[in-house]
This record gives structure tokens, sequence and C-alpha cells, in this order.
């Protein structure tokens, strides 16, 4: 088992972790500069807290688990500092999917997709990417607590400082919107449904 | 009787809380019929497993390609260098 002496270096730590913890930033913040800030703040308080690294868990794993907490840290004080615009106001793309009767109009896509090997394409990912980073900030931020954390609903509404009937309308469009995003950009070229 | 519209909407919520009774018959009877909001449903679970799947580094794999720019990792070494000292 290894012990704090045999932590690598923080020189060490950014060019063995600095790239994982980034793409880990990046993908929940989807802003570059605030994504650098981030994990420069994680490995700074790494150093601080160097002495309490059990090393009962690598390295990797105790410096994702500080970046974590950053971010969510960082997520909650943007909620509070912005004034929370109406949720109605956030844009929705139900009317561009639903007739007025409440119809689909074309339908959503057939996805016949493995989640591991569509992955495994480059084009995708970046197709992904671009449509997560398309997602207002609010809807972004509950998505991704939601998504990629798994957060509880309840938990979600402290950090956002909103309702949960709210989150629930902000969590349908982010999902929606990104379906239609993935839909037109990927799948609408039927050689890529089944993968 | 529910619209597609409004399914849509509580299919969503499903994955989020415990819907009641009297939804989820409504949402299941709806989901035997219409086969537009069956894909919406799988869609719907089909993204939040993609965005689940972590590479070895533990960072999500949608993300792979992403590096930390030489100008952000020299600027982080210097900040800890000078935290260290």
């Amino acid at each position: 088992m290894s012990t704090s002496q045999q932590l690598s270096s923080p020189e060490q730590w950014v060019d063995e972790h600095g790239d994982a913890l980034y793409r880990f930033a990046l993908s929940r913040l989807q802003n570059p500069s605030a994504a650098e800030d981030v994990v420069q703040e994680t490995f700074l308080a790494a150093l601080k807290a160097r002495k309490q690294f059990s090393g009962r868990s690598p390295e990797r794993t105790w410096l994702i688990g500080i970046l974590k907490h950053k971010i969510v840290d960082l997520v909650r004080k943007e909620s509070r500092e912005r004034p929370a615009e109406e949720i109605d106001d956030l844009p929705s793309d139900a009317d561009l999917l639903f007739d007025p009767a409440g119809r689909w109009r074309t339908g959503p896509l057939e996805w016949q997709v493995h989640p591991e090997k569509i992955l495994e394409r480059k084009e995708f990912r970046a197709v992904l990417q671009r449509c997560l980073s398309n997602l207002p900030k609010r809807l972004r931020d509950a998505f991704f607590l939601r998504e990629m954390e798994d957060q509880s609903s309840e938990e979600i509404c402290k950090v956002l400082a909103i309702t949960p009937t709210n989150l629930w309308v902000v969590l349908y469009r982010a999902r929606t919107r990104l379906q239609n995003c993935l839909n037109k950009n990927w799948f609408s070229d039927p050689d890529r449904r089944g993968e | 009787m529910l619209t597609c519209r409004e399914i849509s909407k509580w299919v969503s919520e499903s994955l989020d809380r415990k819907l009641p009774l009297h939804l989820r018959v409504e949402v299941r009877l709806h989901l035997m019929m219409c086969r537009m909001c069956r894909r919406y449903r799988r869609q719907t679970v089909a993204l939040r497993t993609i965005l689940r799947v972590q590479d070895p580094s533990m960072a999500p794999t949608a993300f792979s390609d992403i590096h930390l720019s030489k100008g952000a990792s020299e600027r982080i070494k210097k900040a800890l260098t000078t935290a260290n000292e």
C-alpha cells in the first residue's frame, strides 16, 4: 500500500492527471477556462491536503474526488449569484417536435446503438460534445448533476436553488434538446443508426 | 387521454422520481400503443448510459479527445511550485 510519502511530485501530477481532470471538468462545465481554473484549484487543494492522502485509493480517484467537490461548489455559487431565469423563458424544443395537438411531428429516430461501441467513433464524440456545449447553462448544470453524477433530485435542487417541479421541467428540456440535436446531427444518416 | 407531448414529459420525469400510480399506469398503456413514445423512452435511457461510460482515465469516454493545453499545464505547474515553496 502506498503512503503519503509515495505520492508523485506536484509537477508530475499535472503530467499524469492533468488531461483526465480537465476532461472530467470540461464535461461538466463546458467552459474551457472555468475547467482549467477548477483543475488548478483541485491540484492546489490536493497539495495542501497531501498529508491526509491515505493511499487507500489510487491518486487519480483521490484527485477526482476533490475535483467533484470543487465543480459542485462552483455551480452552487454561480446559481446563487445569478438571478435565476424564469423556467418558462428557457428554450424548449417541444414546439418543434410536437404539433399543436401534442402529437409527434416526425417523431424520434430509432437508435439501435451500443453505448460503448458508438463512443469509439471520434466523429460521434465530437457531435455529442457539441450538442452538450450548446445546452443553455441552467439546463446543462441540472443535466450533468443528474445524468453524470447521479445525484438525487433533492440534492440537485439544493445546489441549484430550484424547486423539484422546476428541476423536472429543466431535465425534460435538456434531454429533449440533446436528443433532438443528436437526431439532427448524427442519427439522421441512416447508416449510423445501427451501431 | 394524455398526448404524446405530455407522455414524453412523464417519461423523462420517471427517470428522476417515482411517478404516482395513476400516471405510471397511463404512461405504460400509452407506451404499449405508441411506437414514437417508446423510441423517446429508449433514447432517454440510451443517452444516460452513453454519458455514464467512463474510460480508464475515469473521465467520460465522450471527452477522451480533449487535452489540457500546454499553456494551462505550465501555468498550473507554476502555481503548484509557488505554493509548494
